[in-house]
């Protein structure tokens, strides 16, 4: 995802004359290009997060449409009230990228993992919130973000994601893409949780269970209408996602359900715990530390369909 | 036409009315800044009222919010408010809140909470500097504020680029909320911290309009160096039995004290 972001907003660069990079010493080379073309558009802001969110509403006050970028809770909880105050505040045009979110960065420690920051987020008025799943996503999501010219968080992998989409979808900022239909469960993928959503449902497939699997890239505003679809078509509800269980897309869908009046029994969510993760490993180690593998998902959910009291049996 | 000491005698008078009227705090804080406020307003702002948008108007943000008084009391003069927008000040439903709102005519940037308009200032400094276009920025901190790292932060920001555009002032008047700056945290030698920092620094009198006028003559696109501002001042300036007075961080005036205080700046 990294990668293509740089090659995206190297392209999106000569397209929009206002565009500005603004990264928290990270990146080295990887916006050579960039740099290489618009030299008096690129600023490395230091490791002074607060500084460049504020100078990023500065710029956006003035005419330019700035992305500030580092490493998720340093471009997110370090600098939450600039966010709030300088960006979401006066409803500003600023692109807020996070990279290495999620455990993507799991074995640097807690310090680099990024568990709450779609729960922080969306709790902030004007805030838009997108996931994309790869690296396809994240070139149509920064187009779209663009265009929508309002206060935005792009939540980033790292490198090396696969690619799940063969060609472009439509893809539109609070609006989730279905990936697979299926009649018995849905299961909707949050970002870089979108291809294990789909391996879950290939397992369940073996088992004689069809599921839909949908991106759900787009967290705040929450597609409704993809919502209300799938509770009135499938017996199960599954939202993925490598964060907290506490205040994300989960919670979001929990939300939306309580607000709405649906079937919230069909509802499961996976996510991360409410706990620090301690132990080295990379990424693989530490989403199978918490239960985030296919293999885990796919038998709670055979599980659950097999529960006695469930609301269609 | 008015010049900018009786301006910023009306000005005083018209906040101290303000606190009461509103049973609002922080009027000592406006008193400290009114000089500074008054001869950029009168005499260095390049402003348009009809135009408030206007791409190539002067920015002024006031970092220290909590004096928001001072900054209405001259936005209402310049044109940017009406006498009744500012007579709704603190009023329930009225726009004119006890921080400056993002949705006022004339306010570039929301302030209120502390260290937030030295790195917004330098973000709207740097998009003139990639647009080359010729507005200068002026941002007016508190000393308390400069307790804020965001505020050191921006400040090796803008050595760093270069933001000649870019003015801030430090309403040095030696207190913050409870108790005196120089004790709170160690903010001596706040002069020589800001030179080191790689900014053109002037120490003036805050209340001197004439040094302040001098102080912002060189600040322009063509400079390399940003100019920063450490203006001694009084706080609760220009009623006597309010000035130096911290109580007056939160006090309001009484009706009695209204008129004292109206007296003493010769305002009737």
């Amino acid at each position: 995802m990294r990668n293509v972001f740089a090659k995206t907003v190297t392209e999106l660069s000569d397209i929009y004359p206002e565009l500005v990079m603004l990264a928290g010493d990270i990146g080295n080379r990887l916006f050579d290009s960039y740099k290489a073309r618009h030299p008096d558009r690129f600023y490395n802001c230091g490791v002074a997060e607060a500084n460049m969110t504020g100078v990023a509403s500065g710029l956006a006050a003035s005419g330019m449409r700035p992305i500030t970028y580092t490493i998720t809770p340093f471009n997110t909880v370090r600098c939450l009230e600039q966010i709030r105050l300088d960006i979401c505040y006066p409803d500003l045009p600023v692109i807020v990228v996070g990279t290495g979110s999620g455990l993507s960065y799991a074995g640097l420690g807690a310090t680099h993992h990024s568990m709450e920051d779609i729960a922080i987020l969306r709790t902030l008025p004007n805030m838009h919130i997108v996931c994309p799943a790869d690296p396809v996503e994240v070139r149509l999501a920064l187009h779209d973000a663009l265009q929508l010219g309002r206060p935005t968080y792009i939540r980033l992998g790292k490198k090396g994601e696969p690619v799940i989409h063969a060609s472009d979808p439509d893809f539109r900022i609070g609006r989730g893409i279905t990936i697979r239909n299926g009649s018995d469960v849905a299961i909707l993928g949050v970002g870089n949780m979108l291809a294990t959503a789909l391996q879950s449902a290939e397992q369940l497939n073996h088992h004689g269970v069809s599921a839909m699997v949908a991106s759900l890239h787009t967290i705040k505003p929450l597609d409704e209408e993809l919502l209300a679809g799938i509770f009135s078509l499938h017996k199960l509800v599954i939202v993925l996602e490598e964060h907290s269980l506490i205040g994300g897309a989960g919670s979001a869908v929990l939300e939306w359900g309580s607000l709405n009046r649906v079937d919230l029994r069909k509802l499961t969510c996976f996510g991360g715990p409410d706990r620090f993760l301690y132990a080295c490993g990379e990424q693989r180690e530490a989403r199978a530390s918490v239960g985030l593998t296919s293999e885990n998902i796919s038998q709670q959910i055979l599980s659950r369909l097999q529960e006695p009291d469930a609301p269609w049996s | 036409m008015i010049n900018s000491t009786q301006l910023a005698a009306r000005f005083r008078a018209r906040v101290v009315e303000m606190s009461h009227a509103a049973g609002t705090a922080h009027l000592a804080s406006s008193l400290s800044c009114m000089d500074i406020v008054a001869v950029l307003y009168h005499s260095v702002l390049r402003l348009d009222p009809l135009n408030p948008g206007w791409k190539d108007r002067d920015r002024f943000i006031l970092s220290k919010g909590h004096a928001a008084t001072a900054l209405y009391a001259a936005l209402a003069w310049k044109g940017f408010l009406t006498e009744e927008q500012l007579e709704s000040y603190g009023r329930a439903g009225s726009l004119l809140e006890e921080h400056p709102s993002p949705k006022l005519e004339g306010v570039e940037a929301a302030t209120g909470s502390l260290g937030h308009g030295l790195p917004c200032g330098c973000g709207i400094a740097l998009a003139g500097h990639i647009k080359k276009e010729q507005y200068r920025t002026f941002v007016l901190m508190s000393d308390g504020e400069c307790n804020e790292g965001s505020v050191w932060e921006a400040s090796m920001f803008a050595a760093a680029n270069r933001l000649g555009a870019l003015c801030a002032f430090v309403d040095f008047n030696k207190w913050q909320a409870t108790g005196r700056s120089r004790e709170v945290l160690a903010l001596e030698p706040l002069v020589d911290k800001f030179r080191a920092f790689g900014w053109e620094v002037h120490e003036i009198d805050g209340h001197d309009h004439q040094q302040i006028l001098q102080s912002v003559q060189d600040v322009s696109p063509s400079r390399q160096k940003p100019v920063m501002v450490v203006a001694h001042t009084v706080k609760g300036k220009g009623v006597s039995f309010m000035e130096d007075d911290n109580n007056w961080h939160y006090r309001i005036p009484t009706a009695e004290e209204v008129q004292l205080a109206k007296a003493e700046l010769g305002v009737l």
